[in-house]
């Protein structure tokens, strides 16, 4: 019995060795390869997963084929994960210092911690060696803290409101000039049983949109990134009036019923089954209503869109959107192949500006030339307007800090969900914003 | 064997494996956890020990009450409802026609993952397409509630799917103690003359006395840790009317980017878990353990 006992401690005990040798056998052998000789690998984090992003990831793996074709002691390992999964992987990784060579990240506020730990590399120098000109301007500088850049956009996002042309067309209805315009179109759909607009909010960003339309039609394009800033405030007369017209819509019934409560995905699905006629969202949806082969092509031929209408009185100017870049690339501080992920990230850069549009119908961050490309007319469209575009104002919850972005978000539902005044609304942002800063 | 476990060599050596994992990958997190909860730290860059100022904040923290309120509400709903899965067993476990067949239908929410169930309630949710709302327009009602968008209704709408997703999980427990109980003590009621409510009352709920304390504790810890349905069928919202205490740790760790606060709330809901299962220990102490064998 004691033999039979202590034999199957022995088996128990190789197993737990086997387990934990099994655990750091990873890690051992990733350093390894990255130190020896001149062959060198770079390993690489991004979250477009062959699944949901497919056009993406297809040009991802041809940019690194193309790339390694042309350092052949390189190699690129990729890490593909899907978005939420992405954040928090990143985060536990840079924690525990052990971020990947080359990497995904958002711009300002998600930025900025990372920034402040020195766990990305200043990208300076590959910006200044001829990559510069090739951004379009602004879009640089929202990954830019103490005026270092530390990373590289590869789209540009604006969020214009897209239609049903059909849907339109049958109460007899234009895409609207002035926000009176648009309320009339509300309420005549209102009048007819069909529900205006498709809104998400249970994501919050998605309602914190509409704030930030009004908020720039009425009090012009500097007075909300002034109030977040901490050089103007949100107190602003013109903060306030945004709020109220975003209950007035509410009142007015211009979003889908249960809006608060319902994800982006499922007011987008109302959209895209045509039971909304209106919905305000980011040039990242462009795809779904051009290229993408599985949604109905009936459907994308009825999809057009229109600016946000100018309010009457308003400060506002219709050219001005809210928007930002996507995500970017960064380079790990601490990675042990620094200069070759920045060749690569500068590589990445140029090739996904040209492949990007007439693959997977994303607008990069470099600037594009229309002429030569055969390119869906809703996306030449939009291409054309950001070529007009006089102010792009980046998305309020980026520009904000995490702690006062959530508190921004929550407050957004309550100013749906009429949970709270417009007063109270602006008092509170105010509250935390002076909080935030003071730290 | 007996020779074998007055031996302290191998004693050590089958209790030390498990312990060691145990205290590496349970007892020092924790008091990491305490740890942390003492500084201020994004998770990323340098963490500043503050002492006790978080546990300061948290005490003035309006939004971490509320989330306590409803983690306790939950707890009491929670423990409610095990009477009905009581009584369900009961019946269950008589000689009732197709109990098998039912015993499996109660079972099946236990075999989904939480997400799936998520999902699964979400479409019923659905203000315009679900299905509870075209049934209750069906019945003539106009305005059927906006389930998740409602900050006074959202909570119990989670509650629901909560509840019938652990409902397989305490009646199989439940209806396996019932099993338990040896035929010649029922018998022998029945002889006396019990009829079934007696037999319910006087017999097999003191029998099963014992299982029902454990349940009652996994029931209310359960519901005050509880998250996943939380997080994927409302994410706390609208503007935290379905906050729970530990949806609003994850919103502070890994949302607002504050892993100090967050920790300190872990912390919290750690201590309170530990002096609630202690309360429930002591309150449902029985004078004697029941002994029918």
């Amino acid at each position: 019995m004691l033999k039979k006992a202590h034999s199957l401690l022995c088996v128990m005990i190789i197993i737990f060795a086997l387990v934990l040798t099994g655990c750091s056998g990873t890690t051992n052998e990733s350093t390894s390869s990255s130190g020896a000789g001149k062959k060198v690998t770079i390993t690489f984090m991004h979250l477009w997963p062959a699944g949901s992003s497919k056009q993406q990831n297809m040009i991802v793996n041809e940019i690194i084929k193309e790339f390694e074709e042309q350092n052949p002691n390189v190699t690129v390992k990729q890490e593909v994960l899907e978005n939420e999964q992405y954040k928090n992987k990143l985060k536990v990784l840079a924690a525990s210092n052990e971020l990947p060579d080359v990497g995904m990240t958002w711009a300002a506020g998600f930025l900025e911690p990372y920034v402040k730990g020195n766990l990305f590399a200043p990208l300076d120098d590959i910006l200044n060696s001829g990559l510069k000109d090739k951004f379009v301007s602004g879009t640089t500088e929202a990954y830019a803290v103490n005026n270092k850049t530390y990373a590289l956009p590869l789209e540009l996002n604006i969020t214009p409101i897209y239609y049903n042309k059909k849907i339109f067309s049958k109460y007899h209805l234009e895409p609207p000039k002035t926000y009176e315009d648009f309320k009339h179109i509300v309420q005549t759909l209102v009048k007819n049983g069909v529900a205006p607009i498709a809104l998400g909010n249970k994501d919050r960003w998605t309602g914190s949109l509409w704030y930030m339309y009004l908020a720039d039609r009425i009090g012009g394009a500097d007075t909300l990134k002034n109030a977040i800033n901490g050089s103007g405030t949100f107190e602003d007369p013109s903060l306030i009036k945004a709020a109220e017209e975003v209950q007035h819509l509410v009142k007015m019934k211009a979003f889908i019923k249960g809006f608060n409560g319902l994800s982006n995905d499922e007011a987008k699905s109302e959209f895209m089954n045509e039971k909304a006629a209106m919905y305000l969202m980011g040039t990242w949806e462009l795809p779904n209503f051009t290229t993408n082969e599985e949604v109905p092509k009936e459907f994308r031929d009825k999809v057009g869109f229109f600016k946000f209408p100018v309010v009457d009185g308003g400060k506002g100017n219709v050219d001005s959107w809210v928007g930002g870049p996507g995500v970017g690339l960064f380079v790990s501080e601490n990675s042990k192949v620094k200069e070759e992920a920045k060749k690569f990230v500068k590589f990445f850069i140029e090739k996904w500006g040209e492949q990007s549009v007439t693959k997977a119908g994303v607008i990069p961050a470099t600037k594009v030339d229309t002429a030569n490309i055969d390119l869906p007319q809703l996306y030449i469209d939009v291409l054309n307007e950001l070529n007009k575009a006089s102010n792009i104002t980046l998305f309020a919850d980026v520009q904000m800090n995490p702690e006062a972005a959530q508190t921004h978000l929550n407050l957004i539902q309550s100013l749906f969900g009429e949970e709270v005044t417009p007063k109270d609304f602006v008092k509170q942002h105010e509250e935390v914003l002076a909080k935030t800063q003071g730290k | 064997m007996n020779k074998m476990m007055s031996d302290k060599k191998v004693i050590a050596l089958y209790i030390l494996p498990p312990l060691l994992l145990i205290v590496a990958f349970i007892y020092v997190p924790i008091i990491m956890t305490g740890y942390y909860s003492l500084t201020q730290w994004d998770g990323i860059g340098q963490m500043k020990f503050i002492g006790l100022d978080n546990y300061k904040e948290l005490i003035k923290d309006e939004m971490f009450w509320k989330s306590v309120y409803h983690s306790f509400l939950l707890a009491v709903f929670s423990v409610i409802s095990l009477l009905g899965y009581l009584a369900v067993s009961l019946v269950l476990s008589g000689k009732v026609k197709g109990a098998n067949l039912l015993r499996k239908i109660y079972l099946i929410p236990m075999l989904l993952s939480s997400v799936a169930i998520g999902q699964l309630w979400l479409r019923i949710y659905h203000p315009s397409n679900g299905m509870l709302n075209h049934f209750l327009s069906f019945l003539g009602i106009e305005n059927p509630p906006n389930w998740l968008a409602d900050p006074s209704i959202v909570l119990y709408a989670v509650f629901i799917p909560i509840i019938w997703q652990y409902a397989g999980f305490y009646i199989l427990i439940y209806y396996a103690a019932l099993k338990s109980i040896p035929p010649s003590i029922i018998e022998a009621a029945i002889i006396d003359g019990a009829n079934p409510l007696q037999l319910a009352y006087k017999i097999k709920i003191p029998l099963i006395s014992g299982v029902i304390k454990v349940t009652i504790v996994l029931a209310v810890v359960g519901s005050l840790k509880y998250f996943d349905l939380i997080y994927v069928m409302t994410d706390g919202g609208p503007n935290g009317a379905s906050e729970v205490i530990a949806s609003y740790m994850y919103h502070k760790a890994f949302r607002s980017f504050n892993f100090g606060y967050g920790s300190t709330i872990a912390f919290f809901l750690l201590l309170i878990c530990v002096v609630v299962t202690w309360l429930i220990r002591k309150f449902t102490k029985s004078d004697e353990e029941v002994q029918y064998y």
